[in-house]
């Protein structure tokens, strides 16, 4: 009975599971309850016992075309028809076509008189008849316990329930057993005792005034399963429990990008926006304009023409749409055409887990392509931490499997813009931005910035965020020494760095006719060496002339005197000049 | 009844409805149990009832479907289904004191 259709990769040794159909249920089993074996459920009053017995035997008449057997301890047969039509179940058609049989067991103790040894055959030949008349593959005994009411000899009535399951196994049929939760133990008289395969156990708790159920699964013999209490909840389509990591870590991942309908914001996150498929947390205090960015990204979505779903926990649509037309956003075309919904709820209005529910089912109806949550902290006021926490992580497990892009606001108080609840949400995200109110020079002024964006490069800066009457604009911010300027604050430092550039300006330009001037002055100077130069090394030339010139003279004179004396030998030419300097001029 | 019936009636019929007892006995097979209860029964009657009883004994191994009807489910089991109202035991019926009890013997008496 291997059932090869599901793709799990378990050992090939395990054991046959028998699909309930319930929604969530066979994801945390495995696969449903084991096949051929009795399953105890048990649980206090109200947790929804019969209803799941009761849907595990009609889903698998309908789905799984696998007859069953309910035989009710407790209901007649026309109160559970009755109580289960509600729930869209067809119970009395299923009968009708013998796909399930009913079989109300009723013994009152006042009207039975115990006498001598006995045992409960009878209810073997019940049981067996009513499997044997459709060929039922399905039991449920909703409440077998009811028979220690009615039966005045425990020590038989347990000796019979052994052999009871023991025979339920033997026949081979899956079988559920449902039992009041008992105040030590799991059943009031015990029952896990004798059904030892499966045990599931419900809860009803009230939290804060909100009552949740809880399944969880106590044990399941050579089967791993979710060990954890899931929250379930039953809808008008019956049950649905919520397991956390239902998908696991294994999503599609896109790696196309979508704009922000901002688009400095998409200058800020790598150019080109978001991822498409992913998750986006926007952080702000109160009045920072949260709202705003997710109806452009909303705006922007359905310009590319794809639907967008809304969900709103604080603003009713219609106040959205004029709030939004005040900075020429209008979203009312959208909605007419369809390509955008708005889904208005109080978080008071019921559970988280019944919010959760509306939100999958709003989901499958519309199929958006975009998500948004306004904002989600809302909703975390419906549960405790934890539980939200866990809706986040259903909630983005479920969007990201369907690779809808997601965008959740969230409030928070004060002045610290990162709160406990929001770092651990945040986790969950693939991006994370976040707008600040900047509180100075009398003015609150808006700032936005990048704070994670997981696999893109994104911008490390602050940037201020004006929200004017022609919609969102981020300008740059100026770091001033005592932090961001914003506001006329920046403004102001603008007109400062302006002058400044100015002054810088002029004095570059003084500088540089100084400069030129000293350049000429120089130049000048240089001439004037330069015609110094030259007229004295004209000076010199013309004393070399005139040296040269008495020079020869001299000689030409000597030698017309030596002539003249008639000089036998030639003299020295310096020795002759030395007596007779003043010959010379 | 179509099933194994035993008839005893009393050779001076009193045909007043109230005093005419109808009992069903329901046994799955020829059990050791069954055989007691019947005997232990069929005793009882004869010596309360004689000539005023019918019992019908309805072997559910052949008959399942009557064992709805009712609301069988210990085995054996006794049903006086006349004179009204419907009075049911359970067991072997050894216990001779809770049998008359349960049947409303001892007031008939």
């Amino acid at each position: 009975m291997r059932n090869n259709g599901h793709t799990h990769s378990p050992p090939a040794t395990q054991l046959p599971k028998c699909p309930t159909g319930i929604q969530g249920l066979d994801e945390i089993t495995g696969g449903g309850l084991p096949r051929g074996r009795p399953t105890l459920v048990c649980g206090g009053a109200g947790c929804g016992k019969t209803l799941l017995a009761t849907e595990f035997l009609v889903r698998g008449a309908a789905q799984f075309g696998e007859a069953g057997v309910f035989m009710a301890f407790e209901e007649t047969e026309a109160e559970l028809k009755a109580n289960v039509a509600s729930l869209g179940f067809d119970l009395a058609g299923l009968v009708r076509r013998k796909k399930i049989a009913i079989d109300y067991v009723h013994i009152e103790r006042s009207e039975v008189q115990e006498s001598g040894e006995y045992d409960l055959e009878g209810l073997f030949v019940r049981l067996n008849h009513a499997i044997d008349s459709i060929g039922a593959k399905r039991v449920v005994l909703d409440t077998l316990e009811a028979l220690f009411a009615s039966l005045p000899n425990e020590a038989i009535l347990r000796a019979e329930l052994r052999r009871l399951f023991r025979w339920l196994k033997d026949k081979g049929v899956t079988a559920v057993i449902t039992a009041e939760r008992g105040r030590e133990q799991l059943t009031r008289h015990g029952l896990e005792e004798y059904v030892s395969d499966c045990v599931i156990l419900l809860d009803h708790r009230v939290n804060e005034q909100i009552a949740t159920r809880h399944l969880r699964v106590v044990k399941y013999r050579g089967t791993l399963h979710g060990t954890n209490e899931f929250p379930f909840l039953i809808g008008d389509e019956g049950i649905s429990v919520l397991p956390i990591t239902s998908l696991g870590l294994n999503h599609k991942i896109s790696s196309e990008r979508i704009a922000t309908g901002i688009p400095r914001l998409d200058a800020m996150l790598g150019g080109r926006g978001f991822f498409r498929g992913s998750s986006i947390l926007l952080t702000g205090t109160p009045g920072t304009g949260k709202t705003i960015v997710a109806a452009n990204f909303a705006q922007a979505a359905c310009k590319r023409g794809e639907r967008t779903l809304f969900f709103s926990f604080e603003e009713s649509p219609n106040q959205i749409i004029r709030n939004m037309q005040s900075i020429g956003l209008r979203l009312d075309p959208l909605v007419k055409r369809g390509l955008l919904r708005f889904h208005a709820a109080r978080p008071s209005l019921y559970g988280l887990e019944m919010h959760l529910a509306t939100m999958f089912k709003e989901i499958v109806n519309f199929q958006p392509q975009v998500v948004i949550i306004d904002p989600i902290t809302s909703l975390m006021d419906a549960g405790t931490d934890s539980e939200c926490r866990g809706m986040v992580t259903r909630l983005v497990d479920y969007l990201k499997a369907g690779q809808v892009t997601t965008l959740f606001t969230s409030l928070t108080q004060g002045g610290h813009a990162l709160q406990q609840s929001e770092a651990a949400m945040s986790s969950l995200m693939d991006s994370w931005l976040l707008l600040q109110d900047l509180e100075g020079n009398g003015e609150r002024n808006r700032v936005l910035y990048v704070l994670k964006a997981r696999g893109m490069a994104h911008s490390n800066q602050v940037r201020e965020f004006l929200i004017s009457n022609r919609g969102i604009d981020l300008v740059d911010a100026y770091i001033g020494p005592n932090g961001v300027l914003t506001g006329s604050a920046r403004a102001a430092q603008g007109a400062l760095e302006k002058a400044a550039v100015l002054a810088s300006q002029q004095e570059a330009a003084r500088r540089t006719r100084e400069l030129e001037r000293k350049r000429v002055a120089i130049e000048r100077q240089i001439s004037g060496l330069r015609s110094e130069y030259e007229t004295e090394a004209l000076e010199l030339r013309r004393v070399d002339e005139q040296v040269g010139t008495r020079t020869l003279m001299l000689t030409t004179e000597r030698a017309a005197s030596g002539l003249l004396r008639h000089a036998d030998a030639k003299v020295a030419p310096g020795r002759r000049n030395q007596p007779k300097p003043g010959r010379r001029n | 009844m179509k099933a194994k019936t035993a008839r005893r009636r009393g050779s001076a019929p009193l045909r007043k409805p109230d005093d005419h007892w109808q009992l069903r006995l329901y046994v799955t097979g020829q059990t050791p149990k069954s055989l007691t209860a019947f005997a232990n029964l069929k005793k009882m009657c004869e010596s309360r009832l004689k000539g005023r009883y019918r019992i019908t004994v309805i072997d559910l191994m052949k008959q399942p479907h009557l064992a709805k009807g009712d609301q069988i489910l210990a085995i054996p089991t006794v049903v006086r289904k006349l004179p009204k109202p419907v009075r049911t035991i359970i067991g072997n019926l050894s216990d001779t004191e809770h049998v008359l009890v349960g049947l409303d013997l001892q007031a008939a008496d």
